[in-house]
């Protein structure tokens, strides 16, 4: 990173000015502005359809916005290619796994290093020193990181698909810190776990966050962990964004409680 | 036990419980043993018996042609049934590696064999070049380059025609891409046919259509000398070197960033770019070194029968090519050279020259070359009922087809026709 990045703790990490996605009609993202500190785990929730997933694939370029900008850092990331975004330092984990079914856990991991490599095609087919030892450095980080989310060993060379729920999760999650994100987005990561695993799971961001300077964006419906995790809350709804705050603050917001109970009389 | 596994009894038991003999269960009993026998196996060898295997094989292999007479109808069938293993190895990259289904392959045959056509023999007579060819055809008019050269000008040619021919399936995926690459296969064809018509000044054309461009050049080396129909060591030697180059780039590219990202592209589109893969670069990747290998073995294919004819590229050679790729196992390199290898032999030796008078002698009044296709199409069923994966299924595959869980689209719930991604502009 250059010196000219190096910026005030305030900085954002990244920022959503104005963004909306239309499909035909229907506006699945109408006007939503969003900050995102540097070194924070901020929250997205929302009834189902509120447009949470639709903004995460903006973010991350897999999706184009109708109008608006995104801001990554200093660069302009509204119209970048998805794979470019990953190299800038962003990363994602989805909403209904998705693993690489037919590969391994460790190669799933290994893939999602893939822009950090350079081999190309006639370094693969020559395998000089450099290839192999590149070959060898990310067998050996793949390793550290299926360690680092608690995968047990004799599952590395398991395929994904033939793994228990929650060690797909974990994969996922490896396999999204293997590109050395600087800002990861987890969308329901906590889907399907018990509240003691969706416990261990909001402990696990912190370390990440800590341990690797992470900064997290994570779409959630478990309130616990929303609550427990998050510097900061942003509600969306409809597309809209209704409410924005610290947990405390967003939980007794009468819009808020409208949106997800219905309007009262 | 695995989840797949567990998955996947309820529904075998019920069989066995109707029928009282083999069933099902008893199949994934003894695939499941053979598994065990081959990972115990593979746990016994020293890590160094694969290479010993590559070694004898090669040495099998160079000496094989010695076992037969040197004009054998056998080294004949072999010949083209390794040429054939060197195609099934090209398509094999772009539809068992990256899963984009191509059923237009025959397009680099016929761009492979043209390239030899055109810079192997007379068809250009107005133009006099000669590079590094045989005294005779040194002396006459046309192109007349050496066969190396025409190798590396048919893969060069065919990996930008692949790049071209893949370009507008990008924004595609499954069947979609199979009906485009079908229509590129199908212009090829076309082109193939009405080039006699196309006029490239001073009375040349672009093909000789039906006809054929003939007396194209043997392959010459210096110290080896001219190759000829009555000798066919140095052609099969020469296929076979071209199949080892091929075998080693297609080993080399499988297990490297580049293999993977076809793979992981193949089980998850919107997954694999969000790990940072570049679609559009990976998937034309694909495409042109698929393509490239197609094009050797068609210029190989084009000296070997000596004319290039518009009459052989036809689309039934596309299917015939990802019969072998399916037959013998999606997206596994052995896979895809024993295929090649069946089907070549099938094609060229126990049908027209062992089995062909079966018929006749019960008492039918047909020859089998008649319904070779037929026979094909038989293969291909009995085949997905009793090994669906192939003959030698690839490391990933092997447990596939035992219920495993396909990633779906629903989460973007876009078209099922376009790729979900909105590529940049």
């Amino acid at each position: 990173m250059s010196a000219t990045t190096v910026s005030p703790p305030e900085a954002a990490a990244m920022e959503v000015d104005h963004v909306v996605k239309a499909f035909g009609g229907l506006v699945a993202v109408n006007d939503v502005s969003l900050d995102i500190p540097r070194h924070a785990i901020i929250s997205l929730i929302g009834p189902n359809g509120a447009g949470k997933t639709t903004l995460f694939n903006m973010l991350t370029g897999l999706y184009k916005p109708t109008s608006g900008r995104i801001l990554f850092g200093e660069r302009e990331i509204t119209r970048t290619r998805p794979d470019i975004i990953t190299k800038l330092g962003v990363a994602r984990t989805f909403q209904n796994i998705r693993l690489f079914g037919a590969m391994t856990a460790l190669e799933n991991v290994i893939v999602g290093r893939h822009a950090r490599m350079r081999t190309g095609v006639f370094g693969a087919i020559l395998r000089p020193p450099w290839v192999r030892r590149e070959e060898r450095e990310v067998q050996e980080r793949a390793r550290e990181l299926l360690k680092f989310v608690g995968l047990r060993e004799n599952s590395f060379d398991r395929l994904a698909s033939q793994l228990p729920y929650g060690d797909q999760r974990r994969v996922e999650i490896a396999r999204a810190l293997a590109s050395e994100p600087s800002l990861l987005l987890l969308d329901e990561p906590t889907a399907g776990m018990n509240p003691y695993e969706s416990e261990a799971l909001a402990q696990f961001m912190r370390r990440m966050r800590d341990e690797l300077n992470l900064t997290i964006l994570l779409i959630e419906h478990d309130m616990k962990v929303v609550m427990g995790v998050s510097e900061r809350v942003t509600v969306l709804d409809h597309g809209h964004k209704i409410a924005e705050g610290p947990p405390a603050e967003v939980r007794a917001d009468p819009a808020v409680i409208e949106a997800y109970l219905g309007k009262q009389g | 036990m695995s989840d797949a596994d567990e998955k996947n009894e309820p529904s075998t038991r019920s069989v066995t419980v109707t029928e009282g003999e083999p069933g099902p269960s008893d199949w994934s009993e003894f695939r499941a043993q053979m598994r065990e026998w081959r990972e115990g196996v593979e746990r016994v060898l020293p890590p160094w018996w694969s290479r010993a295997l590559a070694a004898t094989l090669i040495v099998i292999g160079i000496v094989l042609p010695f076992l037969f007479s040197a004009d054998s109808g056998f080294l004949n069938a072999t010949i083209i049934a390794v040429a054939y293993a060197v195609m099934s190895l090209g398509l094999n990259i772009v539809v068992g590696f990256a899963g984009l289904l191509d059923l237009g392959y025959v397009a680099f045959y016929a761009l492979g064999a043209y390239t030899l056509g055109w810079f192997g023999s007379g068809f250009f007579y107005k133009a006099h070049l000669h590079v590094l060819v045989s005294p005779v055809a040194s002396t006459l008019p046309g192109i007349h380059l050496n066969f190396l050269l025409i190798l590396v000008a048919a893969a060069a040619i065919c990996a930008l025609a692949g790049m071209l021919i893949g370009l507008p399936t990008l924004r595609l995926r499954g069947d979609y891409i199979a009906i485009v690459t079908l229509a590129f296969g199908e212009i090829i064809g076309v082109v193939a046919v009405n080039g006699t018509s196309v006029h490239l000044g001073g009375g040349m054309t672009l093909t000789a259509g039906n006809l054929g461009i003939s007396a194209v050049d043997s392959p010459y080396f210096p110290g080896i000398g001219l190759f000829n129909e009555l000798d066919l060591r140095p052609w099969y030697w020469l296929i076979f070197g071209i199949l080892l180059l091929v075998l080693f780039v297609n080993l080399r590219l499988r297990d490297s960033r580049l293999g993977r990202a076809w793979v992981a592209l193949r089980e998850d589109e919107v997954a694999a770019v969000s790990m940072g893969i570049p679609l559009v670069r990976t998937k034309l990747m694909a495409y042109s070194i698929g393509a490239a290998f197609g094009g050797m073995s068609g210029a190989f294919f084009g000296t070997y029968f000596t004319v290039v004819n518009a009459s052989q590229f036809q689309f039934g050679f596309s299917i015939f090519i990802l019969g072998m790729v399916i037959i013998g196992g999606l997206g596994s390199i052995w896979g895809a050279v024993a295929g090649g290898l069946l089907l070549g032999y099938i094609n060229y030796y126990l049908i027209p020259d062992v089995l062909n008078s079966l018929p006749s002698k019960i008492g039918l009044n047909f020859q089998l070359t008649e319904i070779e296709f037929g026979i094909y199409g038989f293969l291909l069923v009995i085949m997905m009922i009793l090994r669906p994966q192939g003959l030698i299924p690839e490391r990933r595959r092997r447990l596939e087809l035992t219920g495993r869980v396909s990633a779906t689209d629903s989460e973007l719930g876009e078209p099922s026709a376009i790729s979900t991604l909105e590529l940049a502009e």
